[in-house]
């Protein structure tokens, strides 16, 4: 083992010092490798960008006029004498593992994945190597997921339903992976699928890279009510609770999320459906992917890090956790606050730009100036302060 | 039960009532009167006992789904309720069955004298032959801790649409102690009341708030502008106890409590006084810790209702009275359609006659002439050991449940405080997997004193953003619970205070709550504990 690790944790990102690039930085920095184009992942203000293929079109389409280098999987590019390799992460369209290696040693990034193949991204693959950096965001035992046939029937049921009730049928899902893997799941024998317009433009931009969906309908001011009672609406979950979706009252709205597993937090949406469809891998995935590394040390990055670090040591594995700021999709229950959060000096110490909200965001805004979370250095600032403070806790 | 699991999961996937009735009425008219009863036990908090404890559950179900203990305990963090970790947890199922809700039920109360290996191969059979929302509702059953996001009022007005009977005649018909393993769902709806049972109880008659929060506090003339003359009402003080109905019939004694829990046993004070009354009497009243003609703190009471056996020492610290407010039967006929101020009467001379006056007390009416005189006296509620007034109309008759118009709670304002946040847990239910449960502190010098949890009075969407801060700005974990950055500021309320020995701030507070975030406050400008103190005096 080199002195220094090939991979890094600092406060941009997952660092490379011998390539100097990272992955999936969360501040600007000058050479980006990503995983896939989630806004988590994919921020905005980097000098360069690498990605899939596949990514390509979102890529522009979320953050506008970049310097952006596609390659495919399998073909190995070296980045001041790193080799990185992209290799099918199954999460969503154009989402990929980063294998590195340099002098013999290999890491791989999962970014996030899933191990089902939903029939619309390319299915997941196990990259052999020494460092796996994992993310476990449904790393908990709780979580099993169905296989997906299963929930895509009882979707179209409902929507059998809704269509003879007389009521719309309103499917929430994020619109880059969820919304193009419901899509290809739903009976187009039922009746048409519209989209909200930020769905619409995910699924033109992914159409300019080629990728083939089931035909939808943007909604428009236009668009006959009485028509798409019988049809089905596909929106981001920035829609739910806006007049937007009041207009196609009565209606029935379903949740496409592995937080539907839950009972409480499915209560909480308040949704009058939960499918419990996730594009990230559940407990047995992950540990399944995990072994198939043949990895010696593994980090994980987000989601249940502290439990599921803490059984991977248990079973053998040499587990780490890591701090990072990934986790805007699907990795949080709660939705990003929309007001400010201010600190003791009256700082704004975090904006309120919410994930759902990037969902929604105009090609080439910004949120990487946005200082979420605490660094380890202002965490233990703070912890000392706070035992300083609060000596009789 | 695949019947009733998915009428659970029915319920569970609509916020509208009609939606539910709807649900309700169809599950009623497509189950057999077996289950039919049952589900109105359960639906109406009557649980079969628990026959094996949560703890072998737990272990026997972690022995299945092949986990350690710790990580049982995190699961159940993340998922806030006992039966649906274990649901989620269990491999899945081997076999089937169709056994009906009855069936199950019936099972579980035969095992009470079964060897625990015995429990254990039945419970682990079972669990292999139920898909995962079967199993759920099964586990909940199981170890008592049903409970399902339906009141009593929605199954109560399904069933009167099905058996053509009055909401209110179902209410009563389903009050008190009914097994639904003697009680059947034909008496239950036959036109004619055929019950015998001689402890049942009345529904009780529950008055809305005038003011939700002290930030709507009304003053005397919206009060007036809402109520009318003064003439027409009655106020008396609004005591912190124990609404209770006791029961005099055939020469026996109930004591009723509103969980509609028989509690005769916990009050042997009543008894003589009870004892005593006129057969067929039964009267609406506070159970209250009293001394020396006065209220007791309601923490006296708290440290009394919990314990299963009434030593000497409690009852001499704690004694207790029943301060009456209403009657609604009298020599055997229900009187609870005639007026207010005809049925104070009744009771007015009832206790006259009584030569146990100690502890059968009057609450006593309120004299005022004008809206904005009894504004003036209600801010003295606190001296009075009161929690407000009861505002009731003197021609209203007694009704059934919460019902708005004739009866009234105007409580005083709650004392606060602003407090730094300190600590935060995972909530259950509906909040698990979310920092709800916070702890407070106010400043004693330089440090942070915890000295109140409290889990409401903020929005869904200030909960997820406060959830969010805490995810982020974690010093330190100990098992469930985080210490946070002290950053953020609430301002809490809280119905009293009282001295504590058992707490690091030497307070104990009544009723503690969120009343609003104060994002506009730092924690520099937090309340300190003289502030808290002061309330003490």
């Amino acid at each position: 083992m080199p002195a220094k690790p090939l991979l890094e944790f600092n406060d941009n990102g997952i660092y490379c010092a011998a390539g100097d690039f990272y992955i999936d930085p969360w501040r600007p920095v000058k050479r980006a490798v990503i995983t896939h184009a989630h806004s988590d992942h994919a921020k905005w203000g980097h000098q360069t960008y690498l990605a899939h293929t596949l990514s390509r079109e979102v890529l522009k389409y979320r953050l506008g006029d970049i310097e952006l280098q596609t390659i495919d999987y399998n073909v190995p590019v070296l980045v001041n004498g790193v080799q990185i390799s992209l290799h099918p992460a199954g999460h969503i369209i154009g989402s990929a593992q980063v294998r590195l290696e340099f002098k013999g040693e290999i890491w791989v990034v999962s970014g996030d994945y899933k191990l089902e193949d939903d029939g619309v991204c390319t299915p997941f693959e196990p990259v052999k190597c020494h460092s796996f950096i994992s993310e476990c965001t449904f790393g908990m035992p709780v979580y099993k997921w169905k296989p997906q046939q299963l929930i895509f029937n009882d979707m179209n049921n409902w929507w059998k339903q809704n269509v003879s009730e007389g009521k719309t049928t309103v499917l929430v899902g994020y619109s880059l992976g969820k919304a193009q893997r419901i899509l290809q799941g739903l009976d187009m024998s039922i009746g048409n699928v519209y989209t909200h317009g930020v769905i619409q433009n995910t699924h033109e931009a992914l159409g300019r890279n080629g990728v083939m969906l089931n035909p939808t309908i943007r909604i428009t001011n236009q668009t006959d009510r009485d028509e798409m009672r019988k049809g089905l609406i596909l929106c981001p979950p920035s829609a739910v609770g806006t007049p937007w979706i009041r207009k196609f009252y009565p209606y029935s709205f379903g949740y496409c999320s592995g937080w539907m597993a839950l009972r409480g937090a499915k209560r909480r949406r308040a949704a009058d459906r939960g499918f419990v469809l996730s594009d990230h891998a559940d407990w047995d995935g992950l540990l399944k992917a995990i072994e198939a590394t043949n990895c010696e040390t593994v980090f994980l990055t987000h989601g249940y890090t502290a439990t599921f670090s803490r059984y991977l040591t248990d079973i053998g594995f040499d587990a780490h956790e890591a701090h990072t700021l990934y986790g805007g999709d699907e990795a949080s229950t709660a939705d990003e606050p929309d007001i400010s959060l201010v600190d003791e000096h009256g700082e704004v110490i975090q904006n309120g730009t919410g994930a759902e909200k990037s969902d929604n965001e105009e090609p080439g805004s910004t949120d990487s100036s946005r200082k979420s979370g605490l660094t380890n250095q202002e965490k233990s600032e703070a912890l000392k302060k706070a035992k300083k403070l609060g000596g009789a806790l | 039960m695949k019947t009733f699991a998915a009428l659970f999961s029915s319920l569970d996937e609509t916020n509208k009532t009609n939606e539910k009735v709807r649900i309700l009425k169809e599950y009623f008219k497509n189950v057999p009167d077996e289950d039919k009863i049952q589900t109105l036990a359960l639906f109406t908090g009557r649980k079969p006992k628990r026959q094996i404890n949560s703890t072998l559950v737990k272990t026997w179900a972690m022995e299945m789904a092949n986990i350690p203990n710790w990580l049982f305990e995190e699961s159940y963090h993340v998922v806030g309720d006992l039966g649906e970790t274990i649901a989620l947890l269990l491999p899945n199922p081997t076999a089937t069955q169709n056994k009906s809700l009855s069936a199950w039920i019936a099972e579980i109360n035969t095992l009470a004298n079964l060897p625990e290996a015995d429990k254990k191969s039945w419970l682990l059979s079972a669990w292999a032959s139920m898909e995962q929302q079967e199993r759920f509702v099964f586990n909940k059953i199981l170890t008592g801790s049903f409970r399902v996001g339906v009141s009593q009022s929605l199954i109560v007005k399904a069933l009167a649409e099905l058996s053509d009977l009055e909401p209110a005649v179902l209410t009563h018909r389903i009050m008190g102690n009914w097994d639904p393993a003697t009680f059947s769902f034909i008496e239950l709806t036959q036109q004619d009341d055929g019950s015998s049972d001689i402890s049942r109880p009345y529904p009780f008659y529950l008055a809305y708030a005038i003011q939700e929060t002290s930030s709507q506090s009304k003053s005397a003339a919206e009060i007036e502008e809402a109520l009318g003359a003064t003439a027409h009402w009655q106020a008396e003080w609004k005591w912190d106890g124990i609404r209770a109905q006791t029961i005099k019939r055939q020469q026996e004694i109930f004591v009723w409590s509103r969980g509609e829990e028989l509690s005769t046993d916990k009050f042997p004070e009543f008894h003589p006084f009870l004892n005593a009354l006129p057969d067929g009497t039964v009267l609406d009243g506070e159970a209250i810790c009293f001394a020396n003609n006065c209220p007791l703190p309601f923490n006296v009471l708290q440290t009394r209702i919990g314990r299963k056996n009434l030593t000497k020492k409690i009852l001499s610290e704690s004694p207790m009275a029943f301060i009456a407010y209403d009657i609604l039967e009298h020599e055997g006929v229900d009187i609870r359609q005639m007026p207010l101020n005809k049925r104070r009467q009744i009771l007015e001379s009832l206790h006259r006659e009584s030569g146990l006056q100690d502890v059968f007390r009057l609450s006593p009416v309120v004299n005022f002439s004008s809206w904005e005189q009894l504004y003036e006296l209600r801010k003295r509620s606190r001296d009075e050991f009161a929690e407000g007034f009861m505002l009731k109309k003197l021609g209203s008759p007694y009704l059934v449940g919460r019902k708005r118009g004739d009866w009234w709670k105007w409580k005083v304002d709650p004392l606060s405080v602003d407090a730094v946040m300190i600590y935060a847990q995972k909530g259950h239910g509906r909040r698990a997997d979310l920092y709800t449960d916070y702890t407070f502190a106010v400043w004693d010098q330089d440090k942070l004193v915890p000295f109140a949890k409290a889990y409401s009075g903020l929005t869904d969407k200030e909960i997820n953003q406060v959830d969010y801060f805490v995810k982020r700005n974690t010093l330190e974990k100990f098992g469930p619970v985080r210490t946070v950055k002290p950053q953020l500021v609430f301002e809490i309320g809280f119905e009293g205070i009282n001295k504590s020995s058992r707490h690091k701030s030497g307070v104990a507070l009544r009723f503690p709550r969120i009343l609003r975030w104060r994002q506009d406050k730092t924690i520099q400008e937090a309340d300190n504990i003289e502030t808290l103190n002061e309330f003490l005096k």
